[in-house]
């Protein structure tokens, strides 16, 4: 296919996985701030942080209000990761690809942005039905694209550019506790930091999943699904796996091997979460074993740019 | 709609649904009986949602003057324009042999140059036209066809006769809205379908690529769709036909010449590239032979094309034909290319050019449309009744100082359509664009663009000038309706 077009596909899917995940980011702050006792304040400033956005929110508020918070990851235009940028640009990537994906997909696409963009010049409505809006609009998409898009290379990827982007966002959303205020530094392991723990696991829907596999909260259990979970599709390791088949069904070399230099990078990745546990995390420190993992994941985006979107002939 | 329809004015115009008694011609009577059968509000709600699913669709086209990101739709009337199978057959006659025709110029013009040495069209028109391209000459495209895809606009004047308006040899667009309008028509009057036999149009595609793959001499050719970028205003079109025919779009920046041919870059490397539709202008499609400051095109394509590695639809050039002064000698074409006479006339031309006839039109300016001979799209144009005395002298100095560039036409009346404007129907003028086809022989899609100007009393029916669109159906019996008992 196309180097253009496979490119507008891989950021197609990136851009609406990052919205989604965006509008994830919100609902666990809504949900905290309805759960946490009273005489506690609203923490807004760890979702601007945890988006690696926080120059470009203080060149333009004062300060981390709720409102603030809100308007500059949802609908503000000059932040280019706002949910109402990312649906703008990956239906502009879909414009460009109109006649690769299925009509259907376009459809859901735009009907998707018109409706946020429609939210933001009503501006009033119901946060959280907004947030659930485009996570229903965003796993619509997901499930008219694997039931309506061949599954060959532009599939993979849609499906290479979709699982990258929510490895580094599931990474992101456990790195948001990092950021988190506890009240005192007795708290860890009290009601609150279970709390906020609690709200991180459902903002990846992963509440159920983890009271069905673990039962009660422990830190090292929520790290163990979160991160390494081979069965968990929000897991990072889950969604790097997935992501290396794509890699691989599109350059036909068998999985475990690499053919060109994205699979490479990809693969030592993967092998790092394959060979290590909680235990290293802990050792490494936690912020500082996911920032690592997205300083590579970086890479990795550069080397699928050389590889496929921009060959030199 | 009963009372409405029965309380609807035809003015004086001439009208496609009703005859001036009032009675309603054959070809729209069982549509008309349908349409008595519901009420406004029913009429309305359709509307309505016809509308959305443009939007939905993302059926729009951009528009660079009003800022960044303004997207529109494309105005979309209900109340179709009907055509009956008889008189359709006339049409479809005289666009076959008009581009017949057409192309035969063309084919002669880049080559022996007969139609100058016979004094058929003057050799200072042709050289002094825009869309002359020396760099033409000599060449022969594949099968010697020139013209593959046009659209030829017609109007029907108060005599109740078609005449030719201008030919698009070009790029000519809007085809799309003709497929995506008869599919919202379908889902918004499914029964209607059912009592009146209207000709499908929704093979074109198949057509297209059909008549573009028969343009290459390689088996199961690579076809592709060249356009300039989703920032071109037909944008949705490219990428409409692309999908509909199963093809590659491609931008400028995708292709490549290597070793002597026309390359797609992929994400396994190059592919050769068999037959290119391109929906670029001549003047953007090689930065080394035509205007180097172009990004949209290909460097070094027209070499390829010129040895006959890649095939250029429409091929380069076609745009002398779309000069209004070359146009108006498009009757004379005919006579001289195919031995016979017009069946379609083209609507009375004054060349500004000819002294005699430019003082003509000078001293009737305010009975005359003027235009700009290289203009299209409702661009450079003054239409003297609806314009200030100051205008008029504007364009009276562009005529005297560049006569060559100038034509005039009486005010044609044309045709109306009864349209749904607020509460009420009201007859709006329309004009018809319908596309053809020339691969082995010429082939016109059953259907067309009927462009309405939805501004109470306007002449001009472009998008660009607040024109909308109605579905165009032509009949496929003789009666010009079925009866249904």
């Amino acid at each position: 296919m196309l180097s253009r077009v496979a490119d507008s596909i891989y950021w197609m899917n990136r851009c609406i996985e990052r919205a989604e995940n965006y509008a994830r980011f919100m609902d666990v702050n809504i949900s905290l701030s309805i759960d946490l006792p009273r005489d506690l304040p609203e923490q807004w400033q760890p979702l601007v942080r945890v988006t690696g956005d926080d120059i470009l929110f203080e060149s333009q508020y004062g300060e981390y209000s709720r409102e603030a918070v809100v308007e500059f990851l949802t609908f503000n235009r000059n932040n280019p990761n706002s949910i109402l940028s990312c649906l703008t640009q990956a239906r502009e990537n879909a414009r460009t690809v109109r006649e690769i994906i299925s009509s259907e997909m376009w459809r859901q696409i735009n009907e998707l942005y018109l409706s946020v963009k429609d939210m933001t010049m009503k501006r009033h409505g119901n946060l959280s039905d907004l947030y659930r809006d485009i996570k229903n609009g965003t796993h619509l998409f997901n499930g008219i694209m694997d039931s309506t898009l061949m599954h060959n290379e532009s599939y993979h990827f849609a499906n290479l550019g979709r699982l990258l982007e929510r490895a580094d966002k599931t990474a992101r959303i456990i790195d948001m506790k990092y950021f988190y205020l506890l009240p005192r530094i007795e708290d860890v392991g009290t009601a609150i930091d279970l709390l906020q723990w609690s709200a991180l696991l459902k903002s990846t829907s992963a509440y159920e999943v983890y009271r069905k596999k673990y039962g009660g909260m422990d830190f090292r259990n929520i790290l163990e699904l979160l991160v390494f979970d081979r069965e968990f599709p929000r897991a990072i390791h889950f969604s790097l796996l997935e992501a290396d088949r794509s890699l691989h069904a599109i350059s036909g070399a068998p999985v475990g091997a690499f053919g060109n230099a994205a699979e490479k990078e990809l693969g030592k990745i993967i092998a790092r979460f394959s060979f290590n546990d909680v235990d290293d995390v802990v050792h490494h420190g936690l912020h500082e074993y996911l920032d690592d993992f997205q300083v590579r994941l970086n890479c990795l985006g550069e080397e699928i740019f050389h590889t496929f979107f921009n060959q030199v002939h | 709609m009963k009372d409405l329809l029965q309380s609807y004015q035809s003015d004086g115009f001439y009208d496609e649904v009703f005859f001036p008694s009032g009675d309603v011609r054959p070809a729209y009577r069982s549509f008309i009986n349908d349409l008595q059968a519901i009420s406004l509000d029913e009429l309305r709600a359709k509307q309505h949602a016809a509308e959305r699913t443009y939007i939905a669709r993302g059926i729009t086209f951009n528009v660079y003057s009003e800022g960044e990101g303004v997207e529109r739709t494309m105005p979309f009337d209900l109340l179709p324009r009907i055509v009956s199978a008889e008189e359709w057959s006339g049409i479809e006659r005289g666009l076959i042999q008009r581009v017949r025709a057409l192309d035969a110029f063309l084919d002669d013009v880049y080559g022996k140059k007969l139609v100058i040495k016979d004094k058929v069209v003057p050799q200072e028109i042709i050289e002094s036209s825009s869309g002359y391209l020396k760099a033409c000459e000599g060449i022969h495209p594949p099968r010697n066809r020139w013209v593959n895809i046009s659209g030829i606009d017609l109007i029907r004047h108060s005599d109740g006769h078609y005449y030719v308006l201008e030919d698009n040899c070009r790029v000519p667009s809007g085809v799309s809205y003709v497929l995506e309008n008869r599919e919202i028509m379908k889902r918004v009057f499914p029964g209607v379908f059912e009592r009146t036999h209207v000709c499908p149009v929704n093979t074109y595609p198949l057509r297209l690529l059909e008549m573009l793959e028969y343009l290459s001499d390689v088996p199961e050719p690579n076809v592709v769709v060249l356009t300039p970028g989703i920032y071109n205003s037909a944008y949705f079109e490219h990428s409409f036909l692309a999908q509909q025919m199963g093809v590659e779009l491609v931008e400028g920046r995708d292709l490549v010449v290597d070793n002597g041919v026309c390359c797609m870059r992929t994400t396994r490397g190059l592919k050769q590239v068999d037959v290119i539709y391109r929906r670029v202008d001549d003047e953007s499609l090689d930065p080394q032979v035509f205007r180097s400051d172009s990004l949209l095109g290909v460097p070094g394509l027209f070499d390829v094309y010129r040895k006959g590695r890649v095939v250029l639809a429409n091929a380069p050039g076609t745009g002398v034909a779309d000069d209004k002064v070359i146009c108006a000698f498009v009757p004379d074409m005919i006579r001289y290319y195919l031995h016979e006479d017009p069946v379609l006339p083209n609507v009375p031309t004054y060349l500004c050019w000819r002294p005699q006839e430019r003082e003509h039109v000078i001293a009737n300016i305010e009975k005359m449309v003027v235009k700009e001979s290289g203009q299209s799209g409702g661009y450079g144009m003054l239409v003297g009744s609806a314009s200030t005395r100051a205008q008029q002298e504007d364009f009276i100095g562009k005529i005297r100082k560049d006569p060559r560039n100038y034509i005039a036409q009486p005010i044609m009346a044309l045709s109306r359509v009864p349209t749904l404007i607020g509460n009420g129907l009201e007859g709006r003028h329309v004009d018809l664009r319908p596309f053809i086809l020339f691969g082995k022989e010429p082939l016109v899609l059953s259907g067309g663009l009927t462009r309405v100007a939805l501004c109470k009393g306007s002449l001009v029916v472009n998008s660009s000038q607040g024109g909308g669109s109605k579905d165009t159906w032509v009949l496929s019996n003789a009666e010009g309706s079925v009866d249904h008992a």
